[in-house]
């Protein structure tokens, strides 16, 4: 595939479809500018900050704004909250979408046939793969994001945090919290 | 089209790998396939790119793995669009006398690029549906690009949100304009879904367009 993909970048260079630096910035933005420690910080600040809360759960795109995360794959979002009695979980089953702005390029196994096809039939089965067991009396609530609409899990602050400031917050909360696939 | 990417609900895919937030890309060659993906003149429709990879033929889909799709999706589109031939795709430099474009935008546009805000959202035909009807998905099998997928067509369940009219993607993918239609998200019982085996507090919410939707 290397040299595949070397030949075609040569070509698309040469014809004037892209510019060279322009690919090194956008690799470069998708592996340092954007990823999962900027959802960590929006969640961070939604459980420091009950008002900013109320308005990431009430207009997702906006709130998340206020921090400054915008843009393709991330325009239109929706934040779903966790609570004791409630377990969000996100997927994509048709192909891949996922909320770029805020949690970066998905993880391999986000965009596999097992985690797309299992995800809506067996929530449960597959969060157990991860590692926690949900108890049958939590409700699972899974979201397919079959439109542009992007979903972040906003997951419970966990006990004994109340001491902690936003960034040592921010490192409690992990990409697959923000997915579903874990509960902090 | 009834494809394999249209997999919810299917099992015995195998297993799923849980892997740490790093490295973002695996091999250099998936960085330059993402990159050479967002920045070609292609990108400008979404639907379109995505059902070009739907079209890759079933059982190759399958053991591909996922920049290989892209790259896959990316050459057909390249073709198909006349902005190269399958000669020197493979060969990696242009025929004499092509004629030279240029690129959408420079390394500086980059972040301010990726960073803006875009929508889907338009102006479009007012909702018939409002929060709390009870709507059937319906049961539609078309032959081209579709955001409806099977293990919901021909099941109950409830609106939940209205987003307004949001391009149409069956429409759109097919060079048939934005052809916006409303846009609402859809709570399925997972008992409505998969039957009497799947815990009865449990749902999969759908965002899905008023043509796929009739009244309950």
């Amino acid at each position: 595939m290397a040299l595949r993909v070397k030949a075609l970048e040569s070509l698309m260079v040469e014809k004037g479809l892209v510019d060279p630096a322009a690919l090194d910035a956008i690799v470069d933005h998708f592996e340092h500018r954007v990823g999962p420690r900027n959802g960590a910080r929006v969640v961070a600040r939604a459980w420091r900050d009950p008002a900013f809360k109320a308005r990431l759960l009430a207009d997702g795109t906006a709130a998340i704004a206020e921090l400054g995360y915008a843009g393709g794959q991330g325009d239109h979002m929706v934040v779903v909250e966790n609570t004791p009695q409630v377990h969000n979980l996100v997927v994509c089953t048709l192909c891949s979408c996922y909320p770029w702005s805020v949690l970066g390029l998905p993880p391999v196994w986000y965009k596999s046939s097992p985690y797309r096809s299992r995800a809506v039939i067996d929530p449960r089965g597959v969060i157990a793969e991860f590692g926690t067991v949900l108890p049958d009396d939590i409700e699972v609530r899974v979201w397919d994001s079959t439109a542009e609409i992007r979903y972040l899990v906003l997951p419970e602050r966990p006990a004994g945090t109340e001491a902690l400031d936003e960034d040592a917050l921010a490192e409690r909360v992990t990409r697959d919290g923000m997915i579903g696939t874990a509960r902090l | 089209m009834n494809g394999v990417h249209d997999m919810g609900g299917m099992e015995n895919l195998g297993a799923v790998a849980p892997e740490p937030e790093a490295p973002v890309f695996h091999h250099a060659w998936e960085s330059r396939v993402h990159a050479l993906s967002v920045a070609s003149p292609t990108r400008n429709n979404i639907d379109a790119g995505r059902h070009q990879r739907e079209k890759i033929p079933g059982p190759e889909y399958l053991a591909m793995t996922y920049y290989e799709k892209w790259f896959r999706g990316l050459t057909e589109l390249l073709v198909a669009r006349g902005h190269a031939t399958w000669a020197e795709i493979v060969r990696g430099y242009a025929e004499p006398g092509f004629a030279k474009t240029t690129p959408l935008f420079s390394a500086a546009e980059v972040t301010p690029r990726f960073m803006r805000r875009g929508s889907f959202a338009r102006d479009g035909a007012a909702p018939a549906f409002t929060a709390g009807d009870t709507v059937r998905a319906r049961n539609l099998n078309p032959p081209g690009h579709t955001r409806l997928p099977r293990y919901v067509r021909g099941r109950e369940g409830v609106i939940v949100a209205r987003h307004g009219a949001h391009v149409f993607p069956d429409s759109h993918a097919h060079g048939k304009g934005e052809d916006p239609q409303p846009l609402y998200t859809v709570r399925f019982a997972a008992r409505e879904l998969w039957g009497p085996t799947a815990n009865p507090r449990d749902s999969v919410c759908l965002d899905l367009w008023e043509p796929y939707l009739e009244p309950a």
